[in-house]
């Protein structure tokens, strides 16, 4: 069994977690192009060494970040969010193809 | 000890036939380097010289032949795909794996037994009646079976495992399985004999791509100079991909599979389960072979993991409750390529006469003999891909025209 040291639920079997990509920054939807949006969307670094990635705690919904290494399997260092993320995000919500906007 | 056996083991006639040739040293240039030995890498090489006379061929490997996802796949030939390419693409591979046999003059242990797949709901049943017929009106033999129909085609079934009861099934007459190895060895074999160079222990350390274009290739044995190179590196494309200065749509997950000690022949057709990600089959020797999906999170390890053979196992149980008293005796894991549609990427790159076969995931070793014929046709040409496999661009994930076929892949080898 392998443990996965959660945030705030304490090491558990890793089965009771997702597996939730790698972290990375989207681009703004307003401005990107279609080859950039494809990009982000589909393509990976797929690292063979350390990464950076995102996982969720299914019994408890709660996400987390984890960094792993993807060639010896080991779980270097697991942590909450926040710490990444001190600023809130906020997507704009002012596109013409928005759900108001249907007719 | 019999005399002539004695007369025959000391004449300097023996072994009369070397199926590949002593290692030689690296040439300082070829027109094509194949980076990979596995049946990939040695088809393209083999169609190369037969279809195209082109021979001054190097195909690189870094460990041994076929020692890779060649040797780690379950062996499963099918094409009772969903979309139509991909039926078309898979049909003509099944076609060519037919005649191998007899093209190498060795025997590569075909064996064409049927693939069943089965339905645990009603939609699942739906989706098999548009695989069946998609299938057929491409070139594939394929139909629906009732529970009566699979009863007497599997006996050893159970009909109602757990939660489950099998309600239809597909059932694909086309499907079969071969020894792996043996194809390897195979084109490696009939490649030499055109004049291939085939080098194991050489890996590909780096590439020197200039003006956007890939110009030489530096191995632990050296640099060489090249006029194309082919990429064939299941399980490692991203890796090689990025010394070549781009990234590709893939994530790398171990897939483990496991196989038990030898029984008398029971099970004829190759089974799977949609439901519980499970295939099952028996192999020549007798050995029961037990496949799942990939593992929950992505790695480049192939390590066995205690919660793999657990839910695998108990989901073969599932199937044939019989085998409880089975001892398992092997377990291995491959590293596969997955891309985000299921399908594989194969054709240009972005680095000019850099030619990619890629994203094999866990659907490689069925379409060996059809990849390396069309990889051959567009090395030969210069870039112009051919038709077949056209929709597997790389380029389809920046158009969004991507080939779905997660639904006639994901547990169903």
């Amino acid at each position: 069994m392998k443990i996965m040291p959660c945030p705030l639920n304490g090491p558990r079997n890793i089965s009771e977690f997702v597996y939730g990509g790698e972290l990375t920054e989207m681009p703004d939807p307003d401005t990107t192009s279609d080859r950039e949006w494809a990009d982000y969307v589909f393509f990976s670094d797929n690292t063979a060494g350390v990464v950076i990635e995102w996982w969720m705690h299914a019994a408890s919904s709660y996400w987390f970040i984890a960094e792993r290494h993807t060639v010896t399997d080991e779980i270097l260092r697991t942590y909450d969010p926040s710490e990444r993320f001190t600023q809130r995000i906020d997507f704009p919500m002012n596109h013409s193809d928005t759900v108001g906007d249907r007719t | 000890m019999p005399f002539s056996l004695l007369k025959y083991g000391l004449s300097s006639d023996y072994p009369v036939d070397v199926d590949l040739p002593a290692p030689k040293e690296l040439k300082s240039s070829y027109d094509v380097v194949i980076i990979g030995g596995g049946g990939h890498g040695l088809a393209t090489a083999y169609y190369l010289a037969k279809y195209h006379n082109i021979t001054n061929v190097a195909v690189l490997e870094k460990a041994y032949l076929g020692g890779g996802n060649t040797a780690r796949n379950t062996a499963v030939i099918r094409s009772n795909y969903l979309t139509p390419e991909g039926v078309r693409f898979y049909s003509e591979s099944v076609r060519m794996f037919q005649s191998l046999s007899n093209e190498f003059d060795y025997n590569i242990m075909y064996s064409e037994r049927g693939q069943l797949t089965l339905a645990h709901t009603d939609a699942t049943v739906r989706a098999f009646r548009q695989r069946a017929e998609v299938n057929t009106h491409f070139g594939g033999r394929t139909e629906m079976l009732d529970r009566q129909q699979i009863r007497e085609l599997v006996p050893s079934l159970n009909m109602d495992p757990g939660h489950l009861p099998v309600m239809a099934g597909l059932w694909h007459k086309d499907g079969a399985t071969a020894r792996h190895d043996a194809v390897a060895w195979g084109y490696a074999k009939e490649a030499a004999k055109r004049g291939v160079e085939i080098h194991q222990l050489t890996e590909v350390q780096d590439l020197v791509i200039e003006g956007g274009k890939v110009r030489a290739v530096k191995t632990n044995r050296g640099t060489i100079q090249c006029g194309c190179v082919v990429q064939a590196v299941a399980g490692h494309s991203s890796i090689l991909a990025k010394k070549a200065g781009f990234t590709m749509p893939i994530i790398s997950y171990p897939l483990q599979a496991m196989v038990t000690q030898p029984f008398k022949p029971f099970l004829d057709p190759l089974v799977s389960s949609s439901a519980l990600h499970c295939y099952v089959q028996q192999t020549s020797r007798g050995e029961v072979v037990f496949g799942g999906g990939s593992d929950p999170y992505p790695l480049y390890n192939t390590r066995s993991t205690l919660d793999l053979k657990e839910s695998l196992i108990g989901a073969a149980l599932e199937m044939f409750p019989f085998l409880s008293q089975a001892r398992l005796m092997r377990q291995w894991a491959g590293t596969t390529d997955m891309t985000p549609d299921y399908s594989p990427i194969m054709g240009l790159s972005p680095v000019e006469n850099y030619y990619l076969d890629a994203g094999w995931g866990t659907w490689g070793f069925k379409a060996t003999p059809i990849c390396g014929k069309t990889m051959a046709e567009l090395v030969a040409s210069g870039g112009k891909t051919p038709d077949l496999i056209a929709p597997f661009a790389l380029e389809r994930f920046a158009r969004f025209r991507q080939v779905n076929e997660m639904g006639a892949t994901a547990a169903s080898h």
